[in-house]
């Protein structure tokens, strides 16, 4: 089971430059959540002072009862064992193959025989598409398969919380949606605490749970995917619709400007697109911290745009739910590892694939 | 500057606008802060948490081998090339002063102090530092800033028992034998030079050696090169963690660990010598 990670009044500066103030935010258990931000707002930064890399000016990380920040060296490096982590250029050891670098955590933390190592290397290897390349030197891949074997160490000690930072940059789409389609299964399977920084804009609105966007060395707004893809906040909604209009210039943020003349072309915001249904696990059940379409929405009492959780196939998956989730039995407590789910008509995988076979993009493509 | 909205450059515009001389004076200021006490102050830091690190279990054995045979590799050859000719060149300026004073028989004299007791820690020194460290530090620098340091971090791994201990250890190893053979070489070239290019005789170079020689002037060299190899691979391993910027920030670390440990191997070499003067007294003649 995940770890929660509370994030509070958190400030980083380098010198003079502040990279973000007073960022608060809480990563549920088991979750998936997306970090989002222009280039150069401190993400990776944020990333690093997550796992104790960088230390904060000021603020508290709590992961269980222990501050990050202000922990000892030696509860330090002990806390680290809870974290996976994918680092932007995949921070392969240069000096070893893939296989030594996948196998390097095993060979550290553990007293596992040779031949297990081999098992476990070559099954992340598999996972992850790079079996054949466990001889290969990382000056001698591309950078998509580095950022893939970077993942694979990051996952071989079934990591408590897995931070990946940016795994489909570098990836061409048909890899990436395959890797999107790897992160909720992963979270399916070991229900870790699973933080991705992206800039796909299709990532962040169909994988998460939860969302959160740095603008201006701030953290704008963290909260349930239906939240933020529901909100008429400017930045939030020009970011996650990938569009000119709003407050993000080229440069970090616009001047005024350029904002009233912005205004004066009467630049229309546009109604919201609908918000896609979220990716599911590819063997058919539910992940134990997903929770049901439109229930946020429901709860605040906000209209969802029109066309929203509506698949390619038409499927309503409001109205699917109820009958989806009954076949599969209580949300979590569901069946058991690797058991198909049961057959019948209306609750169909909405996904096409059935379990084994290698999962294809979503419903949102 | 901190106030949301407003860009950090355009904080530090405003200050450099509203007075010339504040600004750069600050900057000056920061500036010798810096060298003067934050950065002695970091590396001693580094220099605490790698002793520290020295007594943490397992031994990371078969990195310290490693290492100890790439620094042989890319010091033992030049090691050699320089001593040589620093033994001739001793031979034939010194040997020529003596002759004139009549006062040949001492060429081997000359030897054991110039060659034994200073020049060959000054050229370990120079291979150290020049050859051994600076290979190290672009070896971390470059895991620096592709981020293998940070990842191993990550998965509870402590670079400075992983890395520089193993480094720091193998160089100082290394000191003691490349000191040996620096003394070897160079006695072996200062006497081919005096003995068959200018005359000498075996008899008194030998025996002039023996006069002054003592086993504590050896044991001085070796003390000397094994704090060198220590204080180059600190300076190494502080420079290359501290690398940013990218490959030419590499570039800048290699170029200051070479500069920066000279300059305390040459500082260390006279206390020790000062400090040997003082504690063990003299052969006379
Ligand atoms: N070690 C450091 N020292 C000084 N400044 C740094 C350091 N690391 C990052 N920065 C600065 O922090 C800012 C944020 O960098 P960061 O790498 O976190 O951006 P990012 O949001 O990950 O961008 P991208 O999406 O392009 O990866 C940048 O302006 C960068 O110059
Ligand atoms: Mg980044």
């Amino acid at each position: 089971m995940g770890v929660e990670i509370r994030v509070e009044g958190l400030t980083k500066s380098f010198g003079r430059q502040v990279i973000w103030q007073d960022v608060s935010l809480t990563l549920p258990a088991g979750e998936i959540s997306v970090l989002l931000g222009p280039s150069g707002t401190g993400k990776s930064v944020f990333l690093k002072s997550l796992v104790g890399l960088l230390k904060p000016d000021r603020g508290n990380i709590w992961i269980g009862d222990r501050n990050l920040p202000y922990l000892p060296e030696g509860q330090l490096y002990d806390t680290r064992k809870l974290f996976g982590v994918l680092f932007q250029d995949g921070a392969l050891f240069g000096s070893m193959n893939l296989f030594d670098n996948i196998a390097f955590p095993l060979r550290e933390h553990t007293r596992k025989s040779e031949s297990e190592i081999k098992r476990i290397v070559l099954e992340k290897m598999e996972m992850v598409g790079l079996l054949g390349a466990e001889k290969k030197l990382p000056g001698e891949i591309s950078g998509g398969m580095k950022k893939r074997a970077g993942l694979a160490r990051a996952l071989v000690l079934d990591p408590e919380i897995l931070l990946v930072d940016e795994p489909d940059s570098g990836l061409d789409p048909v890899r990436t949606a395959y890797l999107n389609q790897l992160i909720v299964d992963l979270n399916a399977q070991i229900n870790a605490t699973f933080l991705i920084v992206t800039h796909d804009i299709n990532t962040a609105r169909t994988v998460p749970d939860n969302i959160g966007l740095l603008f201006r060395r701030e953290l704008v707004m963290f909260g349930p995917r239906e939240m933020l893809l529901s909100s008429e906040e400017p930045v939030v909604r020009q970011f996650l619709n990938a569009r000119r209009q709003g407050p993000i210039g080229m440069s970090e943020e616009k001047d005024v400007s350029e904002l009233e003349a912005e205004a004066r072309m009467g630049a229309d915001p546009g109604r919201l697109p609908p918000i896609p249904p979220q990716l599911m696990p590819s063997d058919g059940r539910v992940r134990p911290a997903q929770s049901p379409p439109g229930a946020w929405l429901r709860a605040h009492g906000v209209q969802p745009p029109p066309g929203s959780f509506v698949d390619e196939t038409g499927r309503n998956w409001i109205e699917e739910w109820p009958r989806y989730v009954a076949t599969m039995g209580p949300v979590g407590a569901a069946a058991g590892p690797g058991q198909a789910p049961p057959p019948g008509p209306p609750p169909q995988h909405p996904h096409g694939p059935k379990p084994g076979m290698p999962p294809a993009g979503g419903p949102h493509r | 500057m901190t106030t949301p909205g407003i860009g950090a450059n355009q904080g530090a515009d405003q200050t450099r606008e509203s007075g010339k001389g504040p600004g750069r004076l600050t900057k000056f200021s920061d500036g010798l802060v810096n060298v003067a006490i934050k950065e002695p102050g970091r590396f001693f830091a580094l220099c605490l948490d790698t002793f520290r690190a020295m007594f943490k279990r397992p031994v990371q054995w078969r990195e310290f081998i490693e290492q100890s045979w790439f620094i042989v590799s890319v010091t033992a050859i030049p090691t050699m090339l320089v001593a040589i000719p620093f033994g001739a060149i001793l031979s034939l300026q010194v040997g020529g002063l003596i002759r004139q004073l009549g006062a040949q028989s001492f060429t081997g004299a000359t030897a054991v102090v110039a060659i034994v007791r200073e020049a060959s820690p000054l050229v370990t020194a120079l291979l150290i530092a020049g050859a051994a460290g600076s290979a190290m530090c672009a070896d971390i620098g470059s895991r620096k800033i592709r981020e293998e340091i940070d990842a191993m971090e990550v998965l509870g791994i402590n670079p400075l028992h992983r890395l520089v201990v193993p480094r720091m250890l193998a160089c100082a190893f290394i000191g003691l034998f490349l000191n040996g053979l620096v003394s070897v070489v160079g006695l072996m070239g200062g006497y081919f030079f005096n003995v068959v290019l200018q005359d000498g005789t075996p008899g008194a170079y030998l025996a002039s050696f023996n006069a002054m020689a003592q086993l504590p002037d050896l044991i001085q060299a070796e003390v000397k090169a094994f704090f060198f190899g220590i204080t180059a691979g600190l300076v190494a391993a502080y420079k290359g963690l501290n690398a940013k910027g990218g490959p030419k920030g590499v570039g800048d670390a290699v170029n200051q660990t070479v500069v920066i440990t000279f300059m305390l191997l040459f500082l260390e070499n006279f206390l020790i010598s000062a400090l040997y003067f003082q504690l063990v007294p003299q052969k006379g003649m």
